[in-house]
């Protein structure tokens, strides 16, 4: 295999390792550098990297980590990936982490984060409020606040004096990381048959675990290798995928929807890292940047509300876009704010004839083949259609 | 065999209560027949219906709709019909009890309600409100403004947490002139603030007065009752004159020394709102063991005064902003939750804490089963912990539950026999 391929196994080695190793490696050549974990789905890396921390992307336990203690402190009806991170920590897999950050993506995630504290007083846990009136000016006010907030604690535990030099630099270096990932996402959008969605996937999620300069480089190289990549085009429906945003699927119901005669066209997996439709301006004072793009930058999402422009109207959008016949939704088993937007984005795709299926999940899921049948199922009758 | 006893709290209060929401709902019906007076919805937690009364407006709250459709078994229609519609079976199912009702012109009374000249969202913790009141904006074609409170991360608001509510509130004056044509009135605001601080004391008050033993009503099942007009007459005198009236009903019970039975059997904290569709049955449950519950966390939804905090005058937008932030249930975080719950125990007095898990509510429900460990472990008072659902009938097993807090009874009844053994 040619070495090139095999960066899509070492990306997928990478997600599966609820040790942490890759993380470890980068604590061991750091030596008293802290490395930071954040919750989905968005997180201003670009701080904790100027604080010389590492800030790594919390992903849940995916199919590796079995429950035995969280579901005693979160009962049922609770998503899988706040009981399998709460698993993580009571079995001590965060113990490379100095702290791990939430935000107001959703009740049970907030909740988490304030049960953690209990239960790993060593931990820096904090809960970022990122604001959910972007029509009031005082929003963008409001979240340079919060920054200059995070950015004391973050120094109180031990990062350096975070500089506007050092927030630059990161800012420019994420600018870049999200630039390529947009070439990646605009050029499987375009070849479809060249790069999976599965491969995209882990390609984009592998910057979860390692430091973004390390990441960029990556991603170049994968696009200049891409290109080389020749195949055929198959029979396919183009779809694109909504309601991934958090927890994650397994990897092997995102390659059964590719096998089942779709090309997962766009998608929101992982969507924290490509967060912004443009740069974040690199001139001016760098942290009323960063809440400035959040406010009005931002890709659309099921957990920021920004009434200006709804977030249906944003799926329509990006199916026009990406040219896709279909929306697949693929919604975490107990996600509320994906059920919520579920109603009014088929509402949406209704009243413009786009067919749309919806797929639940959860990580640990195992058996496919009700899935598989109702996807293909999907398809045929959009091909035959 | 014990017996069953039923218990509920039924003085002069009780009917002025059920006044005051029917005079509420014909107003309603007033606004929807004539465009006057002014209507906003609004949601319950940490609300701010002072700003409201700067407008002569009347607030619609889709909360006390959905839980009285509950309360009357008329739920399940409704919630069937949201699910027609797409939502799922693990969404909120009051928000699917009030877009069923919308879609099938259902209303609390029979009346009409009116098409809110301003969808209000005062998203205080409970990320389902943004989604709602969204939803709701969609549905009837109304203004939305999402007044956004930033969920209470650390002891106190900060000073930036503070300016960006109020500069969101003045917001809201200048977007309801807008809407009403109305001029906000200031001294009208200030007077509802002022009548809201002294409804804040009185209603503390009476809830101390279930610090006495045995207390002269329910903290949890009767402070229900009193919470309708707390929500939509707060800023008013008649709001004051109903709470003066009725911690003067209390205050008589306790000189009368009277409680709910013949003799009060346990006193209880309940944390998490009550299943609505068999709130009668479920009350019923604790009236068998005499048991009273002496303090509750859903009471405290619309706003945490027994503690001292109360609207300021002398302050108002900045005071109605930190009600918003700090002084209520719903905006502090799961330990603040936990450290009112011990006070409760601790200070009125309780023999155990019954924590009702309800599948429509994350913002209560997530992490109630590290709740019930701390409470059980770490504080070494007897907890229950049950499942079913405050709007959705079908989530209630009767059986199930009737036999889990038999044995909890049964289970405190041999602990305090035993304590007395050994006294």
């Amino acid at each position: 295999m040619p070495t090139f391929e095999r960066t899509f196994e070492l990306c997928q080695d990478l997600l599966a390792d609820p040790g942490f190793d890759r993380v470890r490696q980068w604590k061991d050549a750091h030596p008293g550098a802290r490395v930071i974990g954040y919750f989905p789905v968005y997180a201003p890396a670009e701080i904790i990297h100027a604080a010389g921390m590492l800030p790594v992307g919390l992903s849940g336990g995916g199919d590796r980590v079995d429950i035995q203690y969280a579901d005693a402190r979160f009962g049922s009806f609770i998503c899988s990936i706040v009981k399998t991170t709460m698993e993580m920590g009571m079995r001590e897999h965060l113990q490379l982490f100095d702290g791990v950050l939430f935000s107001s993506i959703c009740d049970s995630a907030r909740n988490l984060c304030f049960v953690m504290k209990r239960n790993f007083p060593d931990l820096y846990l904090d809960f970022l409020h990122l604001p959910h009136n972007p029509s009031s000016p005082a929003s963008v006010d409001f979240l340079f606040s919060e920054y200059r907030r995070l950015i004391r604690e973050l120094e109180r535990i031990g990062g350096n004096k975070i500089t506007e030099g050092a927030l630059r630099e990161a800012i420019a270096l994420y600018n870049r990381n999200r630039r390529l990932i947009h070439e990646l996402y605009a050029f499987r959008s375009q070849k479809p048959h060249l790069l999976r969605a599965w491969e995209s996937y882990v390609l984009v999620r592998a910057g979860y675990v390692m430091p973004v300069e390390e990441h960029n480089q990556m991603l170049e190289e994968s696009l200049e290798h891409l290109a080389q990549r020749s195949g055929k085009m198959r029979d396919s429906i183009r779809v694109v995928v909504e309601g991934a945003f958090c927890e994650q699927p397994p990897l092997d119901l995102i390659k059964l929807a590719e096998d089942a005669g779709c090309y997962v066209v766009n998608d929101d997996f992982v969507i924290g890292r490509s967060w912004f439709v443009e740069d974040v301006p690199e001139d001016g004072d760098p942290l009323r940047s960063l809440a400035e793009s959040y406010v009005n930058r931002a890709v659309y999402s099921s957990v920021r509300h920004d009434f200006r422009a709804p977030r249906w109207e944003g799926l329509a959008d990006k199916v026009k876009q990406s040219r896709a016949d279909a929306v697949l939704f693929l919604i975490a088993k107990f996600c509320e704010p994906a059920y919520f937007d579920y109603v009014l984005f088929k509402k949406k795709l209704e009243s413009i004839g786009v067919p749309h299926l919806l797929v639940e999940f959860e990580e640990k899921q195992f058996t496919f083949d009700r899935v598989r049948t109702e996807v293909e199922t999907f398809v045929e009758s959009l091909v035959f259609d | 065999m014990v017996e069953v006893k039923r218990s509920e709290y039924r003085g002069s209060i009780h009917q002025r209560q059920k006044d005051l929401m029917l005079k509420w709902y014909e107003r309603l019906n007033e606004a929807a027949e004539t465009g006057v007076p002014p209507t906003a919805s609004l949601m319950i937690s940490g609300n701010c219906v002072e700003l409201l009364e700067g407008f002569g407006a009347v607030p619609i709250y889709p909360e006390v709709n959905a839980l009285q459709l509950a309360i009357r078994h008329q739920s399940l229609d409704p919630i069937l019909a949201a699910e027609e519609l797409g939502y799922a079976p693990d969404n909120c199912a009051y928000v699917k009890a009030d877009i069923g009702c919308y879609l099938k012109g259902i209303t609390p009374t029979g009346g009409k309600l009116p098409k809110p000249d301003l969808v209000l969202c005062n998203f205080v913790g409970c990320n389902t409100y943004v989604k709602w009141f969204e939803h709701t904006a969609e549905l009837t074609g109304s203004k939305l403004y999402v007044l956004d409170v930033p969920f209470l991360r650390e002891d106190e608001p900060s000073r930036a947490d503070m300016d960006y509510v109020v500069r969101q509130l003045k917001e809201v004056v200048a977007l309801l002139e807008q809407i009403s044509g109305r001029k906000f009135d200031y001294d009208r605001f200030v007077e509802a603030v002022r009548c809201s601080a002294q409804v804040e004391e009185l209603w503390s008050q009476i809830k101390h007065l279930a610090r006495r033993t045995p207390s002269p009503f329910d903290a949890y099942f009767d402070a229900i009752t009193l919470m309708g007009p707390l929500y939509v007459y707060r800023g008013t005198p008649e709001g004051v004159d109903f709470f003066r009236a009725a911690l003067e009903e209390m205050q008589a019970k306790v000189d009368a020394g009277e409680g709910l039975y013949d003799q009060e059997k346990y006193r209880l904290v309940i944390e998490g709102p009550p299943p609505y569709p068999y709130f009668r049955t479920f009350r019923d449950m604790f009236a068998k063991w005499k048991a009273t519950t002496v303090a509750s966390t859903y009471s405290t939804v619309g706003g945490l005064w027994e503690f001292g905090a109360r609207h300021d005058p002398d302050h108002p937008f900045e005071s109605v902003a930190l009600h918003m932030l700090a002084h209520n249930v719903t905006n502090r975080n799961y330990l603040q939750r936990y450290e009112q719950i011990r006070r409760y125990l601790e200070e009125w007095n309780a023999d155990g804490l019954i924590i009702h898990f309800v599948k429509s509510c994350r913002l209560f429900s997530a992490g109630q089963g590290d709740m019930r460990d701390y409470v059980t472990k770490t504080l070494g008072i007897p907890t229950l912990y049950i499942e079913s659902d405050l709007e959705d009938p079908r989530y209630f097993a009767e059986a199930q539950t009737r036999n889990r807090i038999d044995a909890f009874f049964e289970s405190l009844e041999h602990s305090k026999l035993g304590a007395h053994a050994h006294a």
